[in-house]
């Protein structure tokens, strides 16, 4: 292989407004849409705004929409387009602009401050901590997200809806919720904490329709809507709903 | 799959189950019966030589026997997390597809009234145990030859065997499933058998939409079978 | 007087990475109002890229592990360069602070009794390394994040602000230090985002920005490695050391070529992978160098004995310190035995079963698999070295990790100099971030503490108006100064594309300082950068203040280039080959060498008095009189120090025509306890005879 012409089109603006903008720009064996740009950025728009660290996937700075797919752009390679096809890239749409690829992901930030934080059991001392691999493994899994907020971004229920935000927390942080919860030494519950139930009231867990797209967009390939939202939905109906668990527990009490 | 195949799929079973189950004919024969009408709760059924044949209700009840069984598979069917997904995207376009734009001006999702009742999932499932329960001794019953002498078997008893097995794959895939067995453990270490269930599962549970086709698949068959024989379009291939 | 935004707090922490985290949580503990800035996202640090793990002396895996062997393997790794004390610290310390980790809901990977589970790292003696999977230092930084928001919630809790006590500036860089007088009076910076100028007033400012990586070519380090708080503390008079030493780690992506210099980490070596040429061999064994021979196989039976059974087997030579295998690399390579691409072959599909492999590696197998179209389960990596780490740092007093010579300015993690000596560790560096990080924040806050309000710096406004115009000098006009001005001494001055100047920076490093080092190269390295720096001088962008990459580099230039030309002076005057440091034309370790630490500081400094750096511009040249290695630097200065001189016209002529000079310092004594750990007969490979005998 060897090197080629590629069409690019790539917005450009900010908070005020913007478009897309056509660039004919080299492409070499091997590169992926981020080479593209920052060939764009060296050659072309010095100052086109791109945020990224590591290109390698692993820091979760540089997603962006690539032909209206939620990405990471160090980890799209080139080799999935035909050379004939125009690369169309934008940004985020669920978040507010700031400039070209660049957007304000506060909210991110803002929802990760409303999930309370792990709560260490009493009277074990640090270094005193034993965990079964198996019981660590479920809440290790969702701790290999990079806060890309791919998921965040493509979830329909604030991506459509800005008016959802403030009641929903997005699945990354129903996820984190879901980590505390399964993260076998987490003491919330004896702290007087209930984290299922708290998903449900107070993180938007209901809006969630179980539609699976952050699922499909975590380039980390975690099973956010499997592993962690449905089991906080069964969580959530044991605390809630479930008649058995209900007795169970009526039963139990009596027996104390 | 596509949105527009799911809708498709899921309007074509609809409407084929809507006839069979309101037609009230031919669902049983000698020794298959539907999986649509069983078990059969009212008087006015068939009778079905030693199979799930109980009359609850008594005779008042005048409609289709079907209709009085259905609406437990229906209800954990609907209430499914696969298939909320798939009627949520085929049907109701919530979203159309991940990244298209829905279009709806107002979303609550299942914060509400009637959609927060799909938190009813976990009832379905403890009663569509009952109900695998039930159509796995249908099932059994198939390898009785018509009058009821064991030691029979034709293509029907496959076909009931085959419907049975995803049905309770399907079953067991599900998600509540998962939950109750292992998923809702802190300390899996603690519990090494329900974790290695939770395990197995769990393998189950990611192909719960390949199960859910399939099963829904197989029962239509089966059903379809039963019709074909007892209406005597059909002469059941018998083994032994 | 400039338009800036303005804060005071009683801390500032330049960095976001594990360091720069774990000395706000200290500081924010020790109950002083800190700030933390970053030039990412918060959680998106340098530090997140880590993959094998942290060095820690649990003892876990191994219970013969402890805190001395810890720091006898951390002393050999640096070739007995680094700091003793720092090294005495940090062993010490790492297993308290990852276990203090777990309390705050970091999850490891497990040993079968539910501890900590630790795997073998190059130069460790015992399976040393806490980690999870491959992507440790993700575990590490969202933990210190997550440790950062539930201050947060317990500040929120009791005043309704989460921000009152601990506020995190993010995608905001700093471009200077401020003083007053000898002292720190806080930073000024911009917000990548809007352009606005910022001033945070504050007594002790904790340096954590990391790495210089992005002056070399082929680098695994991101864009953030800048060598921006190397050359904050420069400029603030703060001395740096160990420039030279520079680590290549051994196994870098080689192809395809746009993710060249990508990490390959170390614990593919570590759970099972060989190195070979392209005829097959593994050649690791016939670069054992003597001060190793006892510790590592002589044959390849033996090595693979050791993955099954460690106590009767030796370990393979794939497991040697990083620069060893990094400079065998190389010269296979050079030998013409590489791979298609340029490498070597690293193989771990013939030792794991794909399983494993995933299980173990999971982001190796992913990133090959996406990046290179290679399936790490079934066939081999091509890799070759990459410009890893910084060794060399500011200067710090090893107890308290304040700078030398600069009160209220701290440093700790990449951008702390000492403690690795000439060679780092694999897993050494996320310990020392936790360690010193938590030392900085500590010292810090005890040191801002006992300042109370009236007492503390005060930055005068006209150094603040000089930091905003050299801020803003790349627009040309904006700054006042008519952009490419003739005073520059550069004939027929062309305005310059940074994004050129950075090319050609780091073309210059990696061709004439890269791992294997000449003194003629570097002698012409240092004209380069001297060029360089003229040029960097007219660089001008296009655009306004918004997050503007153009900007931004343009301001990083300055840093990049004085980093540069402290590495490229002190690689000259080292006449030995030592650890990160190989000199073609003086291979061997001289212990006599191993006595002298490099100091780099500003020249001039002297001259221009205790005030900003700002006045130090037109004395580029005039800083003969520093000792031995000094010569150098005035030769080097000597071109460009004509264009300092001309260039000073104005206040906007200060950091880019600043340069550096070197002195030699003799290291502090190790403690004789200290030097009883190890034999004597280790002891004479490394230090001199009078050393011993003292
Ligand atoms: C690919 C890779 C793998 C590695 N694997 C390991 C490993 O397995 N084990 C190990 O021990 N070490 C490893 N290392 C080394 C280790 O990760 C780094 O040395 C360490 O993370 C540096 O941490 P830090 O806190 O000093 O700085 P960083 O984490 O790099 O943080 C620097 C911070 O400073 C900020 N900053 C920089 N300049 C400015 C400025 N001018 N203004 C404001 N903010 C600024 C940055 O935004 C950033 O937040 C690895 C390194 C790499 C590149
Ligand atoms: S599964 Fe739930 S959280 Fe995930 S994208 Fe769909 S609605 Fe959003
Ligand atoms: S869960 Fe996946 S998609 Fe969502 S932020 Fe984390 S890594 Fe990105
Ligand atoms: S740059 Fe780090 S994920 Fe793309
Ligand atoms: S049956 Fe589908 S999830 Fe329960």
């Amino acid at each position: 292989m060897s090197s080629y012409t590629a069409h690019f089109k790539v917005w450009r603006g900010d908070a005020d407004g913007g478009g897309l903008a056509d660039y004919q720009v080299e492409v070499n064996d091997g590169e992926v849409v981020l080479d593209i740009i920052h060939r764009l950025q060296a050659t072309q728009a010095a100052d086109l705004a791109v945020r990224w660290n590591c290109k390698a996937g692993k820091c979760g700075s540089c997603s962006a929409e690539v032909n209206g797919r939620p990405r990471l752009m160090c980890m799209t390679r080139m080799s999935v387009f035909s050379r004939e096809e125009t690369v169309t890239v934008t940004p985020m749409r669920t978040f507010p602009v700031i400039r070209d690829l660049v957007t304000d992901v506060s909210f991110n930030y803002t929802k990760a401050r409303e999930v309370p934080a792990f709560v260490p059991p009493q009277g074990v001392a640090a270094g005193e901590y034993r965990m079964a691999q198996q019981d660590v493994e479920r809440s290790q899994e969702f701790r290999k997200c990079i806060e890309c907020f791919l998921c965040q971004n493509t979830c329909h229920v604030v991506r459509d809806h800005d008016e959802n935000k403030p009641a929903f927390s997005g699945p990354r942080f129903l996820m984190r919720v879901a980590e505390l919860d399964m993260h076998p030494l987490d003491a919330a519950a004896e702290a007087g904490l209930d984290r299922a139930a708290s998903a449900q009231d107070e993180h938007g867990l209901g809006y969630c329709n179980i539609t699976k797209c952050c699922t499909e967009v975590c380039p980390e390939g975690i099973h956010i809507t499997d592993n962690a939202l449905i089991p906080l939905k069964e969580r959530a109906v044991d605390r809630k709903y479930d008649p058995l668990v209900w007795l169970g527990s009526k039963i139990r009490r009596r027996g104390q | 799959m596509p949105p527009l195949v799911t809708a498709v799929g899921l309007a074509l079973f609809v409407t084929y189950a809507t006839w069979r189950a309101f037609a009230n004919s031919h669902y049983y024969a000698a020794p298959y019966v539907s999986p649509f009408y069983s078990p059969c709760l009212a008087s006015n059924c068939q009778d079905m030589k030693g199979g799930a044949d109980w009359p609850l209700f008594g005779s008042w009840w005048g409609l289709s026997p079907a209709l009085l069984v259905l609406v437990f598979p229906l209800g954990f069917r609907l209430t499914c997390y696969y298939y909320r997904k798939a009627y949520y995207r085929g049907i109701w376009s919530s979203p159309p597809a991940c990244a298209v734009a829905e279009p709806h001006a107002k979303y609550t999702g299942e914060t509400r009234f009637p959609l927060i009742l799909q938190n009813s999932h976990r009832y379905f499932f403890y009663l569509a145990l009952v109900v695998a329960g039930i159509l796995t001794y249908d099932a059994v019953l198939g390898f009785r030859d018509e009058h009821g002498n064991w030691g029979h078997m034709g293509l029907g008893t496959l076909v009931l065997l085959a419907n049975i097995a995803l049905i309770w794959a399907y079953t067991v895939s599900c998600h509540s499933c998962r939950h109750v067995i292992g998923g809702k453990l802190r300390h899996f270490s603690r519990h090494p058998v329900r974790y290695r269930l939770w395990g197995w599962v769990g393998t189950l549970t990611a192909r719960h939409m390949l199960l859910a086709w399939s099963s829904l698949i197989s029962v239509g068959v089966a059903d379809f079978y039963v019709y074909l024989v007892s209406s005597g379009a059909f002469d059941d291939p018998r083994f032994f | 007087m400039t338009n800036v935004e303005r804060h005071a707090y009683d801390v500032v922490v330049v960095g976001a990475g594990g360091a720069g985290l774990r000395a706000a949580i200290e500081a924010r503990e020790r109950g002083m109002r800190t700030a933390v800035i970053c030039k990412s996202l918060f959680g998106k640090a340098h530090t997140v890229m880590a993959e094998g793990g942290i060095a820690a002396s649990m003892g876990n895996a191994n219970g013969h592990d402890n805190w001395q062997v810890h720091f006898r393997d951390t002393m050999r790794g640096g070739k007995f360069l680094n700091h003793w004390r720092m090294a005495e610290l940090h062993a010490k310390e790492a297993p308290d602070r990852v276990w203090e980790l777990e309390t705050w809901g970091a999850l490891f990977d497990r040993t079968k009794d539910g501890r900590i589970s630790q795997r073998n790292f190059g130069g460790h003696e015992y399976p040393r390394l806490a980690h999870v999977g491959d992507r440790t230092g993700l575990e590490l930084i969202r933990t210190l994040q997550q440790k950062i928001v539930s201050l947060q919630q317990e500040d929120h809790a009791e005043t309704g602000d989460y921000e009152g006590r601990l506020k995190v500036f993010q995608e905001c860089t700093v471009t200077r230090v401020l003083k007053d007088g000898d002292r720190v009076a806080g930073v000024f910076g911009y917000v990548r985002e809007s352009g606005r100028l910022f001033v945070i007033d504050a007594p002790a400012v904790v340096l954590a920005t990391g790495g210089i990586g992005k002056s070399f070519k082929v680098t695994s380090n991101s864009w953030e490695y800048t060598g921006d708080g190397h050359a904050l503390a420069l400029l603030a008079g703060a001395p740096l050391i160990n420039m030279e030493f520079i680590q290549f780690h051994p196994t870098g992506m080689v192809w395809p070529p746009s993710v060249k210099g990508i990490l390959v980490t170390e614990s593919v070596r570590g759970d099972g992978g060989v190195l070979r040429n392209s005829e097959g061999k593994r050649f690791m064994f016939g670069y054992v160098p003597d001060v190793f021979k006892e510790k590592y196989a002589q044959s390849e039976e033996e090595a693979d004995g050791w993955y099954a059974d460690p106590e009767t087997h030796r370990r393979p030579p794939e497991l040697l310190p990083r620069d060893e295998v990094a400079r065998a690399i190389n010269s296979e390579v050079k030998a013409g035995r590489g791979s298609p691409h340029g490498g070597v072959f690293l193989d771990v599909s013939t030792r794991l079963s794909p399983e494993e492999i995933k299980r173990r590696l999971p982001s190796m197998h992913h990133q090959f698999k996406e990046l290179a179209d290679v399936d790490i389960t079934a066939e081999p990596m091509e890799v070759g070295p990459t410009c890893h780490y910084m060794m060399g740092g500011v200067d710090v007093e090893p107890d308290t990790a304040a700078a030398r010579g600069v009160p209220g300015l701290f440093a700790a993690g990449e951008v702390a100099g000492g403690m690795h000596g000439s060679n780092r560790l694999g897993g050494n560096s996320l310990s020392d971030l936790l360690v010193f990080g938590r030392r900085a924040g500590l010292f810090a806050a005890e040191y801002a503490a006992g300042l109370p309000a009236p007492e503390r710096p005060a930055a005068g406004e006209e150094q603040i108006d000089e930091a905003a115009a050299e801020a803003l000098r790349p627009f040309g006009a904006e700054a006042g100064d008519g952009g490419p001005d003739a005073g520059d001494g550069g004939s027929g001055a062309a305005v310059e594309n940074p994004y050129t100047l950075h090319q050609e920076l780091q073309q210059v490093m990696n061709d004439l300082v890269g791992i294997i080092r000449r003194g003629p190269e570097m002698e012409r390295a240092l004209q380069h950068l001297a060029e360089l720096r003229v040029r960097s001088r007219r660089a001008l962008v296009e655009g306004h203040r918004q997050f503007n990459p153009g900007w931004h580099l343009a301001l990083d230039l300055r840093n990049m280039l004085l980093v540069s030309e402290c590495v490229a002076l002190a690689a000259l005057e080292r006449t030995e080959s030592r650890g990160g440091h190989t000199r073609d034309d003086h291979p061997g370790m001289d212990r006599t060498w191993r006595k002298v630490n490099l100091v780099c500081e500003l020249a001039g400094k002297d001259e221009a008095g205790h005030g900003t750096a700002a006045a130090t511009a037109p004395t580029a040249a005039g800083d003969a009189a520093a000792g031995p290695g000094t010569a150098r630097a005035e030769d080097a200065a000597g071109p460009d120090g004509a264009a300092g001189m001309s260039g000073a016209s104005g206040p906007v002529s200060t950091g880019t025509a600043a340069s550096v000079s070197l002195r030699r310092r003799p290291m502090d004594p190790i403690r004789p306890d200290l030097l009883d750990l190890f034999e004597r007969d280790e002891l004479l490979k490394y230090l001199t005879d009078e050393e011993l005998d003292a």
